[in-house]
């Protein structure tokens, strides 16, 4: 809903509702207006569950697990921390997290993007996968826990400090690009550890512009814009598991 | 067999429990007010089938004895029990703990306190120390004697349990009216066990408690290691392993509750293989030592004491704990909001990582720890004949 060249704007505060109520606000909110803007959030689970696109959450509080899960094209931008499993099969649309994210991000997820200016913790980014266009983006501009991409099967994960122990364990598809090297020791025999070369530096340069329009400002200090100095993480093959199935 | 209740096998719920941890470390006391707050607002990590808290310095008057909390379901139970006790302890003073009657909680049983003394001819007859007589005769009550459970056994704390949400559990048992330097709370969603007073959490020995989100995998192999030591593992859940394992692993071995939170999440044997020579070695004499008491499955404690509260991750880190601090407090909660909800400008607020324990000590032990020296302090103390050096002279 346009009024005047200007998307509708609507707040909600949360305080310490229970999440139904939570959310059917939220939804009631974003039914007539296309930004709504989130006070005093207390752990309320799923907001902004399968929001679609042109529809924008503003939060401010750190918002329960599950939120934005199945994103259908709007945007979540939180001004603090989020907890586990933020991002859960979502499909397209971009969450964006000042702050540290937990456990779980971008599980499953098919398309979109999420920015995380800090940490992430641990399992982050598992079983993502791209399909025909689709082709989903983790960016991590601190520290990852361990587990990072376990299971990754497309897409593209990138991560500005250092990754824990179990990095792309079962990893078949999508890359993994890491600003710090890696122990080539903690690296699997099934993933291939790489200098990044022009055409990824072609990926990543549109990335770090983003995270720098996102960060910049408030970390006082902006990345690199290059795309350059990075390594590439992928699997040797994309059937490691084929021999097992399938002669 | 006629099937009565869902039992162990029959469902499996993939959620999580919620716990809650608050500790002032300068040792002053605050009323349950946050701690039920905290807990409350993960309502919904819970299913009401069980909730209660653990609360550290709430009967300073009393510090010196034991403080038995008791739940009977009847009233033979407790004449039982009382003759029990009467044998066996002084009994400085005993009363109904009060309660306040809430709607949801149904068919509470009758909970009473006693401040006790072990009796002294009898704990000399029996050879044991104070712990362990204390111990064994816990184990006694909870075993023998027909609907008689001790929640907790330990000086100047205790436990406040039952089935029900965690916020209805401190209503009930009235929380806020106690003063603690630590509080742990914990909201129940039993999986693979029935839900019963005895069996909410936290799960109590001596001075010990622990809250418990996740389930022990390995639970089967760790409860015939501590079964050999006299733990009777009778309670129809994982977690009271977890609780006898550090009594077994701190109070009878002497280690502290770091290396023993390190022991039940060693790390892989990968891990080792990748360490220098001496810490791989070390690394490899725990792990084989102590192999049956590595714990596994998912799960995050806290675990409290008289030495503060320690919270600790799987190593997989498969369930979530955070942690925050402001000036001396320093507060552990299943979500970071339940931090935020009672210390709005909480500081370094974080993850416990997986297999790395988080460690709040009261500042007084911390700075006895810190004066004390290994060679001062022999883990075991030696038997006479060890170290006599003349030959006990027998008695005529």
């Amino acid at each position: 809903m346009i009024m005047g060249g200007q998307p509708v704007k609507a707040c909600v505060s949360l305080g310490t509702s229970h999440f139904q109520k939570a959310n059917q606000r939220v939804r009631a909110a974003l039914a007539a207006a296309d930004v709504v803007e989130l006070h005093d959030v207390f752990a309320q689970r799923y907001l902004g569950c399968a929001l679609d696109a042109g529809k924008k959450l503003d939060i401010f509080g750190t918002p329960g697990n599950d939120m934005a899960c199945f994103l259908d094209g709007g945007e979540v931008e939180v001004h603090g921390n989020v907890q586990d499993q933020i991002g859960n099969t979502m499909n397209a649309g971009r969450i964006v997290v000042h702050g540290r994210c937990g456990d779980a991000a971008g599980y499953a997820m098919r398309g979109g993007e999420i920015f995380v200016r800090d940490d992430c913790g641990w399992r982050v980014g598992i079983h993502m996968k791209q399909y025909e266009g689709r082709r989903p983006v983790v960016f991590i501009g601190g520290d990852a826990g361990d587990f990072l991409g376990e299971y990754m099967a497309g897409g593209v994960i990138v991560l500005l400090g250092k990754a824990g122990k179990h990095l792309g364990t079962g990893m078949h598809g999508g890359v993994i690009y890491l600003k710090a090297p890696p122990d080539p020791g903690l690296i699997s025999d099934s993933l291939v550890l790489e200098k990044a070369d022009e055409a990824d530096a072609e990926v990543l340069s549109p990335l770090m512009c983003a995270y720098n329009r996102l960060f910049a400002e408030e970390r006082g200090a902006a990345v690199d814009e290059s795309g350059e100095g990075f390594w590439r993480l992928r699997p040797a093959s994309s059937r490691p598991y084929a021999s097992m199935y399938a002669q | 067999m006629p099937k009565t209740a869902i039992r162990e096998g029959d469902v499996r719920i993939p959620s999580g429990c919620a716990i809650a941890g608050i500790m002032d470390r300068s040792g002053v006391r605050h009323d349950g007010g946050d701690i039920l707050r905290s807990i409350e607002l993960m309502h919904d990590r819970s299913n009401g089938l069980g909730g209660g808290f653990a609360a550290y310095g709430i009967y300073p008057e009393y510090r010196e004895l034991y403080a038995f909390h008791v739940m009977y379901e009847t009233h033979e139970a407790r004449v039982a029990t009382e003759a029990y006790l009467d044998v066996y302890f002084m009994s400085e003073k005993q009363e109904r703990i009060p309660t306040e009657p809430v709607p949801s909680i149904k068919n509470p049983p009758d909970v009473w306190r006693y401040f006790v003394a072990p009796h002294p001819m009898r704990m000399n007859m029996s050879g044991l120390d104070e712990s362990e007589y204390v111990m064994r005769h816990v184990f006694h009550i909870n075993s023998q004697i027909e609907g008689a459970f001790v929640a907790s056994s330990g000086k100047d704390m205790g436990a406040f349990k039952g089935v029900g949400y965690p916020e209805d559990i401190g209503e009930f048992y009235r929380i806020g009216d106690y003063r603690a330097w630590a509080w742990t709370a914990h909201g129940r969603f039993p999986t693979n066990t029935p839900g019963w007073w005895g069996g909410a959490h936290p799960f109590t020995l001596l001075n010990w408690s622990v809250v418990h989100n996740g389930e022990i995998s390995s639970y089967d192999a760790n409860r015939r290691y501590v079964e050999q030591f006299g733990y009777d593992c009778e309670l129809q859940t994982d977690t009271e392993v977890i609780t006898y394992l550090f009594d077994l692993l701190c109070r009878r071995h002497g280690l502290s509750q770091e290396l023993a939170a390190r022991i039940m999440t060693a790390p892989s044997w990968d891990e080792i293989d990748r360490m220098p020579p001496d810490r791989a070695k070390f690394e490899t004499d725990l792990r084989v030592t102590y192999s049956s008491a590595l714990v596994n499955g998912p799960f995050s404690v806290i675990l409290g004491s008289e030495e503060g509260l320690l919270a600790i991750n799987d190593r997989l880190k498969l369930r979530a704990l955070m942690v925050g601090e402001k000036g001396s407090m320093v507060y552990f909660a299943s979500e970071q909001a339940a931090i935020e909800v009672v210390c709005p400008d909480a500081e370094n607020i974080r993850p416990v990582e997986g297999g790395i324990p988080f460690v709040a000590q009261l500042d007084e032990v911390a700075r006895r720890k810190g004066l004390a020296a290994c060679e001062n302090s022999p883990v075991l103390n030696p038997l006479a004949h060890e170290v006599g050096v003349q030959p006990k002279r027998r008695e005529a």
